[in-house]
């Protein structure tokens, strides 16, 4: 009983060992609102990515890409795993818009934009597509029609990323206008033929189509500054893709609800095998491998591994702040221990034996760690709650921003505390403090009696 | 096992030595002594005669480099560590000059803090009433009843000694050390302490105690002079 009660008044009595509970405390907040924040951020962006491009993807590596799709198609939407799946051309062209008055315009700038043919009720399926959109939420699948209110009622609709039409105020959201613009886009391709030549080179033209702009989309990653979604057909013959056997560049795969990643990716990849080996010596075969089997993460791992990575690196270098800890904490340990000799002496005259000095300093480091913990836990939760009212506030008062929300695709900065991590935090800063506190208290508790009673009495 | 001429403690052939820099400094150099259960022993020697060694010696808290120091027969050096910390909970109080209260603690909880360490958190809690009753009947004896809820540094010099020599009562030892319990006080308040020892031997408490004061040695019924690390007389 002595221990508990010792180590509490050790606490309380000696202000020093507030010290070492406040670095506890700072550490712990420190490396929560890190965590927290840069794991947000990660996680958001990786969900972004993934509901961009479903879970797996089958994708040629060329730009002329593969035919018999639409057989494969079939195949996977007999599979049990397959929820959907969605044919996708993608490839590059220089878009102008048409204004109304005939005046034509960039979009941001003039190099070229990345095209996606999609038909949109599949790519809905697979992607949240339908939910990026802002004008046509609930009628995503006719977002490409023709329309009489369109300045020309032929034509087909296109979707651009939204960063194309609209700018971000300063807190990072889109200021959409009521009514899209009005206006005409002229989408200008490179058509490739299967064997890679460019389809109409003789002529030196490019395939041009003009689409009018029906709605924009804001998926959160960088499409939403690059990206125009044309209607499937149209995008296959804008590249040359829909003469001989049509192709597509890539196969966006969605898995049912509970089908694990890896095993979905694998079993899409053995079907794929053995669908390249039932087309061996079919026209344009050839294409079929260079067709590769990945889940989104490895098809986005450019993006997504620095994102990681520099989670990572955040996270290590925040951790070190707990070796600080474990130092400070060491450093006030060892200054208590150097006062609290005679004490020792004096538990040891009444029969306390070393085990019981090592447990009451090691007592003492774990009240430290829980406190601290406790503290820096509470200060996190609170900091992390109101961050975005103080980012906010700050931003008023002095115009400064963490992220300067009209070049960063981020709102709100992410608050939400994983309780795992947090656990995993406390548990972590209470080991720091008892790796700090060790080798005080073993030199306590080896303390002979007489060498700290005696020097009192010479 | 009491031995043939009823010594509750022995001592033989003590012999022991610090180093001190690179000088080896011989503090006792065989010292004899055996105590009789109920004796008042007074060791007396001058300052550095090795008085406080060998009292600590004798509690086990410190081991002699030679010589056997035997408590109701059993040879200390044979005990193994838990045995000893059990002897120092169990068998010996200690007094010392500085009197050595824990600031942290109030007098009571000082009092009680040998029953705390012979205890687990649990055995604590079913020895707690008795042991704060059994404090405060010995803060009562010593006039402290007011006292038990103070804090040490509010406490005169005769009062923390008082205190620690409840604290050394607490466990009901057979032996009670005293390593110059006056020393550190004025003279009315050292007769003060000593009248509670010769209470206590009165009422049969062993006691052995340390002084470099011949006036105080007299107190005790029995008087051994350390001289130069060796018993004298």
């Amino acid at each position: 009983m002595y221990k508990v009660i010792l180590a509490i008044r050790y606490l309380l009595k000696r202000k020093i060992s507030y010290f070492s509970v406040a670095a506890t405390a700072l550490c712990v907040f420190v490396v929560l609102v890190v965590i927290t924040v840069l794991s947000g951020l990660t996680s958001q962006f990786k969900d972004k990515t993934h509901l961009s491009s479903g879970d797996c993807i089958v994708s040629s590596r060329s730009l002329v890409g593969f035919p018999y799709y639409d057989e494969f198609i079939d195949i996977l939407k007999k599979e049990q795993i397959v929820a959907a799946a969605s044919p996708v051309i993608k490839s590059y062209a220089i878009v102008h818009g048409i204004t109304e008055s005939g005046l034509r315009r960039v979009f941001q700038n003039d190099y070229p934009k990345e095209i996606m043919g999609i038909e949109p009720a599949a790519h809905s399926q697979v992607t949240e597509f339908g939910r990026w959109l802002c004008y046509n939420k609930a009628n995503a699948q006719n977002v490409f029609k023709q329309s009489p209110d369109s300045l020309d009622p032929n034509l087909a609709g296109c979707v651009s990323g939204i960063g194309l039409i609209f700018e971000r105020d300063s807190q990072g959201n889109y200021e959409i206008a009521p009514e899209l613009p009005r206006l005409k886009v002229e989408v200008s391709s490179f058509a490739l033929t299967a064997k890679g030549a460019l389809a109409r080179a003789g002529a030196g033209e490019v395939n041009t189509k003009t689409f009018y702009l029906s709605d924009t989309a804001q998926s959160g990653v960088s499409g939403d500054w690059s990206r125009f979604y044309l209607p499937f057909d149209q995008a296959q013959m804008l590249c040359g893709m829909a003469t001989g056997p049509k192709r597509i560049n890539a196969i966006f795969v969605k898995f049912r609800p509970g089908i694990r990643l890896e095993a979905g990716c694998e079993k899409v990849k053995l079907l794929w095998e053995r669908f390249v080996k039932s087309k061996s010596g079919a026209s344009q075969a050839e294409l079929l491998e260079n067709v590769r089997v990945q889940s989104w993460k490895i098809y986005n791992r450019s993006v997504v591994a620095v994102a990681e990575t520099q989670q990572a690196l955040m996270i290590i270098v925040f951790g070190m702040i707990g070796i600080i800890t474990v130092f400070v904490v060491f450093v006030v340990f060892y200054m208590i221990v150097g006062h609290k000799t005679k004490d020792i002496g004096v538990l040891k005259s009444v029969g306390v034996s070393n085990g019981g000095v090592l447990m009451l300093f090691l007592g003492f480091g774990f009240l430290v760690g829980v406190l601290g913990s406790g503290a820096g836990a509470i200060a996190g939760w609170q900091f992390l709650v109101h961050i975005n009212r103080i980012e906010d506030w700050l931003f008023v008062r002095f115009g400064f921003q963490l992220w300067d929300r009209t070049i960063y695709a981020i709102g709100d900065i992410p608050n939400a505390i994983d309780l795992k991590v947090l656990a995993g935090i406390i548990l972590s800063a209470i080991a720091a403090c008892l790796a700090g506190v060790w080798i005080p208290s073993r030199q306590a508790a080896r303390l002979r009696p007489v060498e700290t009673l005696q020097v009192s009495q010479l | 096992m009491m031995s043939r001429d009823n010594f509750i403690l022995e001592a033989e052939g003590i012999y022991k030595s610090y180093r001190m820099g690179t000088a080896e400094v011989r503090v006792l150099k065989g010292v004899d002594l055996a105590v009789r259960e109920g004796e008042f022993v007074a060791i007396v020697g001058a300052s550095g005669s090795g008085k406080s060694t060998l009292l600590h010696i004798l509690g086990a808290l410190d081991k002699p480099d030679k010589g056997v120091v035997k408590f109701d027969g059993r040879d200390l050096n044979r005990l193994s560590s838990s045995e000893l910390n059990r002897f120092r909970n169990k068998k010996v109080g200690f007094v010392f000059q500085f009197y050595h209260l824990l600031d942290e603690l109030n007098v009571l909880e000082n009092i009680c803090l040998p029953v705390m360490a012979g205890k687990s958190v649990v055995g604590w809690l079913g020895a707690r009433k008795w042991a704060k009753k059994r404090a405060r009947e010995l803060l009562s004896q010593l006039g402290l009843e007011q006292r038990a809820g103070h804090k040490p540094y509010q406490l005169s010099g005769g009062e923390r000694q008082r205190v620690a020599i409840n604290r050394a009562l607490m466990n009901e030892p057979e032996l009670l050390l005293a390593d110059e319990p006056t020393g550190n006080l004025d003279s009315a308040t050292g007769n003060g302490i000593l009248e509670v020892f010769e209470k206590l031997n009165r009422a049969g408490q062993t006691i052995v105690m340390v002084t470099h004061d011949e006036r105080i040695a007299h107190r005790a019924r029995r008087i051994v002079t350390l001289t130069d690390g060796k018993i004298t007389g």
